[in-house]
């Protein structure tokens, strides 16, 4: 089953390296990874989804602490929480499709953010299976080239995932 | 006061108390090695190779406990390092590794001995460090001592440009305040339901095994688990890397475990209601196949390393922490107990395998590697510190040297690295100088570090160094025979005369062709002031028994064909 970690590493130079070769080494297979900037200065967060069972999934968390830089992670994914995902999707409006391309971007709440005679950007934030969902209604209107952000995510409620106590932060 | 990069490296090694590092020179550590002169209370010693100088600053570690330090140049300095810094990362040895870097601003441009050293040591150290800026040359090698000995020991790697070496800093000093580190973790403590949850599995126990690993060793705690092998008063099991945990004499201690373990030992294994698991990782070398594995025994789990509890094998109990520790608080909830029945079921299936012991052979002019490690045993002192090659020679070694003081057997275990023999014999009197230090070696693994002959004459050491030379790449050689129908490609090996080699380096050379030479030969050895090396011509075709093959499991064991055993007197 896909497993959706949150880890929380040192913002320094390496680190994406050294969780990235990790998975390889372990030969886990990293399905979609984010990482960016957190609102405490030095901390980056990563956001790796990963297929594996509940044993391997243990067992990673456990190896990606042994790596000095990391100093959080969490499993998600049996966890209320939200993933999102971002898409851009460049598309062709040669073939008389503009309006039903406008339909769909109505439909699924996306947005159109650049437009040509010839082409249209269009960006779309929602979850995993909500992006699939568009870009299958878009492929036979002629998708030109898309990209994707891969989910980052987050637990619902009023708390914070973070737990900086126990690394003295 | 002021200092250079380099210098501020040095003041470092004497703030860890370091007493000898091992290290090669070359262009981008010259500042550091120009700055030698003003540290005379740092021993240096030059290996002939820095793979040789990584397993000697390696041996030094084991035997003294502390932190072994190996240095290199950049580019091939740092390559030829690789293997000795895998061997330690596999073992756990604490370790740190200093190697030059091309100046930074030529970092990327592929410059004149430029290696990605940190790329390429990320996955065989705990940790790594490249330093471009001569400021941060003292945190960096704090932490790396304090990551390299803390938690679960392991290689650190520094990495320091030579812009940094040469760099000055004004005003430096020496800060020792205590290091923190955001995301590392090394204290964990058991919560005392899991220590009491152990004990009554412990109690409940008719047939425990305790398998006695290397973490007891790595945390000192010989003296708690003698306190608890005693009081549950259950056999042990060691994993090679485990001995001297526990005097191999101790009633308890049945021996080793494993691929080439005792018989009964993994009898007793396999036949175990509970399993004690101290300091060791499962690892695929002593459990055989996992899925017959000690099925009907509770397994409990002592680790320093979260990650390695319920990774090989599921656990019914894990505590996590530092072993000294966690037995201070487990002993006193274990209760005494003779287990008089099951002590008894291991010593009949012992004492029916011992008569066929190849060292109760009468001598038939075969000259067998397992008479000489038995031989340097008898004579040797109990302090001796014992160091191995890898191969057959070295499962010969684990079986018949019985280690009695902690400390004093080193041999690779994890990456079992041919060439760590000689070298690690070599950190390993550095550590221990009043100490008798021998090293058995097989003559392939022998002449992968041999050019090491030239860094004991030139230290002027005492080392002793058995040659158990059967012509093969032995161990190799037995697979061929057990599982490729005697193909034996490129194992037979021709080797230099042993004795002339060691001549040529100014050292004694002695062969040993006759069981009856032996003992004599060990004595001269042992007498003379200078290192000796005894090539004793043994048994080409012998094989280490029992073994269990690989993938089988660990009740499956090729024995020692009972013809050689039987062979009479005077055939
Ligand atoms: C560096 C390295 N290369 C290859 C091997 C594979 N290997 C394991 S044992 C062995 C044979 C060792 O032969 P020798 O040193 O003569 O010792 P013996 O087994 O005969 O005692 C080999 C080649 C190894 N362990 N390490």
């Amino acid at each position: 089953m896909l497993h959706t970690l949150v880890i929380l590493v040192e913002d320094k130079p390496g680190v994406l390296n050294r969780v990235a070769s990790l998975f390889r080494r372990r030969t886990y297979n990293i399905e979609s990874l984010t990482v960016g900037h957190t609102d405490i200065p030095g901390v980056s967060r990563m956001t790796i989804t990963v297929v594996g069972n509940d044993d391997h999934i243990e067992r990673l968390t456990s190896y990606l602490y042994k790596l000095v830089n990391v100093i959080q992670v969490e499993d998600l994914t049996k966890r209320k929480m939200v993933s999102r995902d971002l898409a851009l999707i460049k598309i062709s409006t040669q073939n008389e499709k503009r309006a039903e391309i406008f339909q769909m971007v109505e439909v699924f709440r996306a947005k159109v953010i650049d437009v040509t005679n010839e082409s249209l950007i269009i960006e779309i934030t929602g979850s995993d299976d909500k992006i699939s969902g568009f870009i299958d209604v878009m492929k036979p209107l002629g998708i030109i080239e898309m990209v994707r952000t891969g989910a980052i995510a987050m637990e619902r409620g009023s708390d914070s995932l973070i737990n900086l106590a126990e690394s003295g932060l | 006061m002021k200092r250079s990069g380099a210098q501020i490296i040095w003041e470092c090694l004497v703030k860890e108390n370091i007493k000898v590092i091992f290290g090669y020179p070359g262009g981008a550590n010259l500042p550091i090695y120009d700055a030698m002169r003003g540290y005379p209370q740092i021993h240096h010693v030059l290996p002939r190779h820095e793979q040789g100088g990584g397993h000697m600053a390696d041996g030094y570690a084991r035997v003294s406990g502390k932190v072994g330090v190996a240095m290199g140049t950049s580019g091939p300095g740092a390559t030829n390092l690789v293997t000795a810094i895998a061997t330690a990362h596999m073992d756990s040895i604490p370790m740190v590794f200093i190697t030059a870097q091309v100046t930074s601003k030529l970092i990327g441009y592929d410059a004149f001995q430029e290696t990605d050293v940190t790329g390429i040591t990320l996955p065989i150290t705990k940790h790594n460090y490249l330093v471009t800026d001569v400021y941060d040359i003292m945190p960096t090698l704090r932490e790396a001592f304090y990551i390299a000995k803390s938690g679960r020991p392991g290689p650190v790697l520094v990495d320091i440009t030579k812009d940094a070496q040469q760099a000055f800093i004004e005003d430096w000093e020496y800060d020792d305040t205590p290091i923190h580190l955001k995301g590392y973790r090394p204290d964990f403590t058991p919560a005392l339901a899991s220590i009491k949850e152990a004990a009554a599995l412990i109690n409940s126990a008719k047939k425990p095994v305790i398998l006695a690993g290397h973490g007891i060793l790595m945390g000192n705690a010989m003296k708690e688990f003698k306190e608890f092998a005693e009081k549950a008063h259950a056999p042990i099991a060691m994993t090679l890397l485990g001995m001297g945990a526990i005097s191999a004499h101790h009633p308890l201690n049945m021996g080793m475990m494993g691929m080439h373990g005792e018989s009964w030992v993994n009898h007793a294994i396999q036949d175990a209601d509970l399993i004690l698991a101290f300091g060791m990782r499962f690892d695929d070398r002593v459990t055989g196949n996992l899925n017959n594995y000690a099925k009907n025994a509770k397994k409990i789990h002592i680790e320093i390393d979260p990650s390695e509890v319920n990774k090989n094998v599921k656990v019914d109990v894990g505590l996590i922490g530092n072993i000294k520790e966690i037995l201070t608080q487990l002993n006193p909830f274990v209760e005494k107990n003779d287990r008089k029945e099951w002590l008894k079921v291991i010593s009949d299936m012992k004492g029916e395998t011992a008569v066929r012991d190849i060292v109760n052979l009468p001598d038939n002019g075969h000259l067998y590697a397992a008479q000489v490690v038995n031989d340097i045993r008898r004579l040797a002192p109990k302090n001796t510190v014992i160091t191995t090659d890898v191969g057959q020679h070295q499962m010969w070694t684990a079986q018949y040297f019985k280690v009695e003081d902690a400390h004093t057997w080193v041999t690779s275990g994890g990456l079992g690295t041919m060439g760590f023999g000689l070298p690690s014999a070599i950190g390993a009197k550095f550590a221990s100088p009043e100490s008798e230090v021998w090293t058995v070696c097989g003559d392939g693994g022998f002449q992968m570090t041999a050019a090491e002959l030239s860094t004991i004459a030139q230290e002027e050491i005492k080392v002793n160094i058995a040659i158990i030379n059967n012509g093969f790449l032995g161990m190799v050689r037995q697979w061929q025979e057990f599982f490729y129908d005697k193909n034996y490609a490129s194992t037979p090996m021709k080797s230099p005369d042993f004795v002339k080699l060691a001549e040529a380096h100014g050292l004694k050379g002695i062969r040993v062709t006759k069981r009856s030479e032996v003992e004599a030969a060990i004595k001269e050895a042992q007498a003379h002031p200078g290192s000796v090396v005894i090539d004793f011509k043994v048994e080409q075709e012998d094989s280490v028994y029992p073994m269990v093959p690989a993938g089988a499991s660990l009740h499956e064991m090729i024995r020692r064909p009972s013809s050689i055993v039987e062979t009479p007197l005077d055939e």
